[in-house]
């Protein structure tokens, strides 16, 4: 049948994000962890007392935790941690202008399309190059309404008074085992704070390369929006293929005060040694929206469930998110969301895509507790199978108390059919593009809800990702 | 020689051969109708010279313009011009009409050759006044949630947009009440011209009535036991399949 071809390993050699140029490092804090290592980051980074303290608590707490691989995935097993780089850098400041960034490193993101798509569309860029932001930049309009938005190092150096009072608020260092890790060894990542009222009109957006092997990306990334102000930010990641495995472990902390509203979009194509696990957060008060739009393509393990704490009155949480789990691949993602007030409302809506041996997974917690009133969610999750071989598990967990509450759950599954193909083949299409129009059709009405740039950009990837895997 | 030549062709769908030694001729500029009863291997046939990949011609070959297209994937058949009209069109979820017959029409373009928008939307829309389609139509997903009627009047928009030499329609009027029937046929109609030849597979009389054949063949259990002119299928409307099916033995050809 034509949709049982052999697939290959989904390649995505062809994709824009696989090569890679030899950089030299200033700073390495070698391989393994240990309070060595994170003594050699916090020293690197000149951190306040604090800093150090909070990372070599966090590493005693990731020390301490098991891994979660009697709920995720055994594949979590062929981590070895020691084998691990934790922190590489130039060494030199995160600079201000594309001219400045070192010929080495800005190639990558020339190459990548970052300035261009800065002067196009985005009102600022923050470029991470592994460990450490080399640039980062707002347009001058932005800048002069009060927004800030540069790495968390200097975050954290220059806005203490912000940054303190929310970082690892939202979530904790003991959330998991790989927010400890984040927190024992952050860095990079972006700093956000936006006064209130202003209204950020086009997207920031940050950008986190991989470079090196055997290498572990530990950005840590906090934006606050004070009241009635809103704004939107877009991360791209991209890794070249090694044959080892890479480690990413973002923790993202979103705070969006009453009234204010955040748009947090990823695009994500790591290539397929990737780990990517990843806690994601946002604390919602009175009045306030978050939304995270997640889009999963690549990586060889990818957990990632974006949580929005409702904890002010008719606070709105949403979640879209697409994954596509290739060959080999497994997408373990989903939602939280935890309502904490009367009239909050969230929505959930996941689309899966598997291929060849691919498996996608959907774990999902939505809570509303019994003292509540008035509160909704909506979940919907749709998976889409290409081949036998690919597989779905969904794990929703709604609990949902009280009488004046309202939940509304809906799963489905759905394949591409041999007839489908070649009803599409008999009109031309090859079975590539056959494939990947399928792909597109499941997601369009979803993807119909993000920003322009982004949805032409995840078609893309889709396309390549769908002809890729039917070689 | 512009003509879609099938030589003793034989297609098995699993261990049974479904077509047993079917030979037919379509040049450009005719239209043949196949009559069968149901179950006799019509779609079979259909699907088999498309390139349908679970159906295995065991022997025979089809010839387009003196080309093998048994060495071809369905969707090269497809692009030198081949074009088949589904007994069941398949749903394709999310994709809209004009995004599908744009992508079908991109992949017939040279490679790196965008097509022009504007063009491209200006013949569709020309085609689907011709058909008597509505304009919101074309924001439709693909075959998703149509009437039957819809699904076929689809099928020919489909292929009045991709311009085919050769047109095989398989049972397009089933389901249809007569005044569908009346639009599809007009648009057949239209289409018809000294470059396209037509195969057109039809359990009933009544389509032959707006659509007329130069040739029409019978088709039994796998094989064409008679073919004539358009009178053949007055004929056989009138004394039903039995009458043929009891002179199977002796195969009258054209
Ligand atoms: N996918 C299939 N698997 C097994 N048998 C099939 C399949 N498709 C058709 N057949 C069989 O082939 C024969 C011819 O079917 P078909 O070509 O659909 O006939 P028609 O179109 O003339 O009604 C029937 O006996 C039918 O049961
Ligand atoms: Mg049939």
């Amino acid at each position: 049948m034509a949709t049982q071809t052999e697939t290959s390993a989904v390649d995505i050699d062809r994709s824009i994000g696989d090569f890679h140029y030899d950089v030299h490092y200033g700073h390495d804090a070698g391989v393994g962890l240990s309070d060595r290592v994170v003594n050699y980051i916090s020293d690197v980074k000149q951190d306040p007392d604090w800093v150090r303290q909070f990372r070599l608590n966090a590493l005693k707490t990731f020390l301490s935790k098991p891994m979660p691989t009697h709920w995720a995935s055994k594949d979590l097993d062929a981590i070895v941690f020691d084998n691990i780089r934790y922190y590489l850098a130039q060494g030199t400041p995160t600079k201000r202008n594309w001219e400045d960034v070192p010929e080495d490193i800005k190639r990558t993101f020339e190459r990548l399309g970052i300035p261009e798509q800065e002067r196009k569309f985005l009102a600022g860029v923050e470029a991470q190059f592994d460990s450490e932001a080399v640039y980062s930049n707002i347009k001058k309009a932005v800048g002069e309404q009060g927004v800030i938005f540069v790495g968390s190092t200097e975050g954290l150096k220059n806005h203490p008074e912000i940054f303190r009072k929310w970082f690892g608020k939202v979530i904790p260092t003991g959330d998991n085992k790989f927010s400890a890790l984040n927190s024992a060894v952050f860095s990079g990542g972006s700093f956000i704070y936006v006064p209130p009222g202003v209204k950020v009109k086009h997207p920031l957006q940050a950008y986190f390369r991989i470079n090196a092997e055997n290498f572990g990306q530990f950005e840590r990334t906090l934006i606050i929006v004070d009241e009635g102000a809103e704004v939107t930010y877009m991360e791209g990641c991209t890794a070249p293929k090694f044959n080892t495995a890479t480690l990413h472990s973002a923790v993202v902390e979103l705070v969006a005060l009453r009234g204010a509203k955040i748009q947090y979009i990823t695009v994500q194509n790591w290539s397929a040694n990737v780990f990517n696990l990843v806690t994601k957060r946002g604390l919602a008060h009175e009045e306030a929206e978050i939304k995270w739009i997640d889009c999963n393509i690549g990586s060889r393990l990818t957990m990632k469930y974006p949580g929005v704490v409702l904890k002010g009155r008719k606070s709105r949480g949403e979640v879209l998110s697409i994954a596509l789990a290739g060959n080999g691949q497994h997408q373990d993602t989903g939602a939280k969301m935890i309502h904490g007030a009367d009239e909050t409302t969230s929505n959930i809506i996941s689309k899966s895509i598997s291929i060849g041996t691919g498996r996608a997974t959907y774990r999902g917690l939505v809570h509303v507790p019994k003292h509540l009133k008035h509160c909704k969610n909506n979940t919907e999750c749709d998976a889409l199978l290409i081949n036998a071989t690919s597989r779905t598990d969904t794990y929703p967990a709604i609990t949902v108390r009280g009488t004046g509450n309202s939940v509304q759950h809906e799963a489905s599954v759905s394949q591409v059919s041999a007839e489908q193909i070649f009803y599409m083949q008999q009109r031309g299409l090859s079975e590539g593009q056959a494939m990947s129009l399928s792909v597109n059709g499941f997601v369009n009405d979803l993807v119909r809800q993000f920003p322009m740039e982004y949805s032409v950009e995840l078609k893309r990837l889709i396309e390549l990702e769908m002809e890729g895997s039917v070689g | 020689m512009q003509q879609l030549e099938i030589n003793n062709l034989r297609v098995a769908i699993g261990e049974s051969e479904i077509i047993r030694d079917l030979s037919l001729t379509v040049r450009t500029g005719e239209v043949h109708a196949i009559m069968g009863p149901n179950g006799s291997g019509k779609s079979t046939l259909a699907k088999a010279i498309a390139g349908q990949p679970d159906y295995r011609v065991t022997g025979g070959g089809v010839l387009m313009d003196g080309e093998n297209l048994l060495e071809l994937g369905p969707d090269e058949r497809a692009r030198r011009g081949l074009f088949l009209a589904f007994q069941y069109p398949s749903e394709i979820p999310g994709v809209t009409i004009a995004d599908f017959l744009r992508a079908a029409a991109q992949s017939r373009s040279p490679e790196g050759e965008e097509l022009e928008a504007t063009d491209y939307y200006a013949k569709l829309y020309e085609k689907m006044d011709l058909l008597d389609i509505d304009r919101s139509f074309t924001s439709r997903s693909v075959n998703e949630g149509f009437s039957g009627g819809e699904k076929k009047r689809s099928e020919i928009l489909q292929m009045a947009m991709l311009e085919p030499r050769f047109a095989i329609l398989d049972e397009t009027d089933s389901g249809l009440d007569i005044d569908a029937l009346k639009i599809v046929a007009h648009g057949v109609n239209s289409l018809r011209s000294p470059n396209l030849g037509v195969l057109v597979i039809t359990h009933y009389q009544r389509l032959l009535n707006y659509i007329i054949p130069d040739f029409v063949h019978v088709m039994v259990q796998g094989r064409i036991v008679r073919s004539g002119d358009k009178e053949l299928a007055l004929e056989l409307e009138e004394k039903g399949y039995d009458w043929i099916r009891d002179h199977a033995e002796e195969p009258v050809l054209v």
